[in-house]
């Protein structure tokens, strides 16, 4: 990777930042209603508003309010929950660590899931199993994932009891060290595979492409020739070239995960920043709310850098856009 | 196969003009060939891709029920219809609410949400995409730098999250909802639009007409958009399908509006009673599903026939 892609890659962080930062003030700015009364749920008179006003700033000028709003956001300071009374800051850094290891085993299980898929279909294109890898995938891809979620709860974790229907760790008996880890794992196979399902397919239809590109290219012919059986050539010599889009696709998708994360979060009743965000929504917690849509944006503007860095550190060819 | 997002898709839609070449003088030959008219041959084409047909029927079948709810399923949705929590039967084919409502009628206005809700999603995102990316590809230079910038710049924030902090200041109504998905719809159709603008604009033909003295406005409007319709309509479709499952998504979070009734909101209500109704998850959720897969059997098809660079 040359320095030269890597400068102007960061480079183009810059206006990105500040479009998440102006477009969020905006939309604060235009949204209907007075924040000042809302905080105060309606109780209260003009004069009281007023110092609330001049207490927030919000008495000064747009741009001074902006360059606030600024600071505030570089500095982490997402200001206090209207509904709790907390600082935002906090209350989204306490459910950070349920919602990263949802979306991290997913991201995990997807990655796998597809790529296995993906070289089942490639070992004989259009043949059978090729056709029920694409169906599923189809599938995977167009189930609504809370309709799946629920499916996947009414299924396997109540009728058959194979797993726990809500949470992330047993309420009844509290556990510690090993016996905690297992618990938390036991709760997370039913979100996880249902977060990674609709994934998985894009995973797998990408995957399969490239390798049955691949597959037809001179140096995997040759290795062939040279006395490889086709599927070690698959694995050793069409796999890694494959891969490339793949990275590109799960890096492009991470948005995705994560307006997915919030829906699979909701049916299980698992405690992360998804719960926390349709619970902001539903009492109009507004800073909440917005907080969590900015970590949201700039984990996916990191998410895409990391990909194109990536991409660029795995495949030399690559100068800059 | 599945269809990824549209966003991943605009690579392999758009011919460059390499790939292009040979492709239209394919489409040539067939046409000279077969003696039809290059829409006849595209129509003639759809029509023998079993799935493409299957997606069509399927979306016309269900945009017809939906649009017609109140001929096919008169009376407010939201009324009591018989025993709450009552499990399918001849009365009730899909059973009752936890309110007694009845769910066949509850899921035909469901869809008449989603149709109407996609429609005019699909509208507002088609016009403003058109516009950016034909003016962006055909003008090029600045014009094309300061739109490309501002689409990308657009899309920074996650789509779902910005539409659902929308949604939750502005409030959820029907109308907040169809504005605010049009208007964070457009960027990807204006991304592929101006794509496919750029490869035209250097084709013989535009010369042709320029050297006519044909103007720039005569150019685009005869020209160059009637040659973007087809890579927009498969961005259209793939759109649509998108669309079905971020309003269920949201209606499903409670952003919906709650005086209509929804796909996403049935789903959502059936939650609390999964262990005890299961069927108030099951159709409302199938149909969603049916709507989705049909919606992508047809830009399936279409894509397959309208672009036929593979």
């Amino acid at each position: 990777m040359s320095w030269r892609y890597l400068a102007r890659r960061l480079l183009q962080v810059v206006p990105a930042v500040f479009a998440i930062i102006v477009i969020t003030f905006g939309i604060i700015h235009l949204a209907p209603g007075d924040p000042v009364v809302a905080v105060a749920s309606g109780n209260g008179d003009d004069a009281y508003f007023e110092f609330m006003r001049k207490k927030f700033g919000l008495d000064r000028p747009l741009p001074s309010q902006f360059a606030t709003y600024v600071g505030n956001v570089v500095q982490g300071d997402l200001g206090n929950s209207f509904a709790q009374g907390q600082r935002v800051s906090s209350l989204i850094a306490e459910r950070v660590p349920a919602t990263l290891l949802l979306l991290g085993t997913a991201l995990v299980v997807s990655t796998v899931g597809g790529l296995v898929l993906a070289l089942i279909a490639a070992r004989r294109p259009l043949g059978l199993l090729d056709l029920g890898v694409s169906t599923a995938a189809l599938l995977g891809y167009a189930l609504p994932v809370f309709w799946l979620a629920q499916l996947a709860l009414l299924t396997v974790a109540f009728e058959l009891g194979w797993f726990p229907l809500q949470g992330m760790t047993d309420a009844r008996e509290v556990s510690t060290g090993f016996a905690h880890v297992v618990d938390v794992a036991y709760h997370l196979v039913l979100p996880s595979l249902v977060l990674a399902a609709s994934e998985v397919a894009l995973v797998a239809r990408v995957a399969r492409t490239g390798l049955i590109q691949e597959q037809g290219s001179d140096y995997v012919r040759t290795a062939k020739s040279k006395g490889l059986s086709p599927t070690g050539a698959l694995l050793r010599h069409a796999l890694p070239n494959a891969l490339l889009p793949v990275v590109t696709v799960i890096g492009g998708r991470i948005g995705s995960f994560f307006s997915g994360a919030v829906l699979v979060e909701t049916v299980f009743g698992w405690p992360g920043m998804g719960r926390l965000l349709v619970d902001a929504a539903g009492t109009r917690d507004h800073p909440v709310l917005l907080g969590l849509v900015l970590v949201v944006a700039f984990s996916v503007l990191l998410a895409n850098l990391l990909t194109d860095l990536v991409y660029a550190w795995i495949d030399p060819r690559i100068r800059y856009r | 196969m599945a269809r990824p997002q549209v966003s991943d898709l605009a690579g392999d839609l758009v011919p460059s003009g390499a790939v292009a070449a040979p492709h239209e003088a394919a489409v040539v030959a067939e046409t000279a060939v077969a003696g039809l008219s290059h829409r006849r041959l595209r129509l003639r084409r759809f029509r023998r891709h079993p799935a493409g047909m299957i997606g069509l029927v399927l979306t016309v079948l269900l945009l017809g029920i939906g649009l017609l709810a109140n001929t096919v399923a008169p009376g407010d949705p939201f009324a009591f219809a018989g025993k709450p929590l009552s499990a399918p039967s001849a009365d009730h084919p899909f059973g009752t609410d936890n309110l007694g409502r009845d769910l066949v009628k509850a899921v035909i206005h469901g869809l008449r949400t989603s149709a109407v809700v996609v429609l005019w999603v699909v509208l507002i995102a088609a016009v403003v995409g058109m516009v950016i990316g034909a003016l962006a590809g055909y003008r090029g230079g600045w014009v094309d730098d300061v739109l490309m910038r501002f689409t990308e710049l657009f899309q920074t924030i996650p789509r779902f999250f910005l539409v659902l902090l929308v949604l939750a200041l502005f409030g959820s109504g029907t109308t907040n909802m169809i504005l605010v998905l049009g208007l964070t719809s457009w960027p990807m159709l204006a991304r592929v639009v101006r794509a496919e603008a750029l490869s035209i604009r250097e084709r013989q033909f535009i010369e042709a007409a320029r050297s006519l003295g044909a103007s720039n406005l005569r150019i685009l409007r005869k020209h160059v958009v009637p040659n973007l319709v087809p890579a927009a309509v498969v961005v259209i479709a793939l759109l649509a399908s998108r669309i079905i499952l971020l309003e269920a998504s949201l209606s499903f979070l409670g952003l919906g509006d709650s005086d209509v009734m929804s796909l996403g909101f049935l789903v959502s209500n059936a939650q609390r009673f999964i262990r005890v109704a299961w069927w108030m998850s099951v159709f409302p959720g199938a149909f969603l599903a049916l709507a989705v897969v049909a919606v992508n059997l047809l830009a399936d098809g279409l894509n397959d026939t309208l672009t036929p660079t593979r």
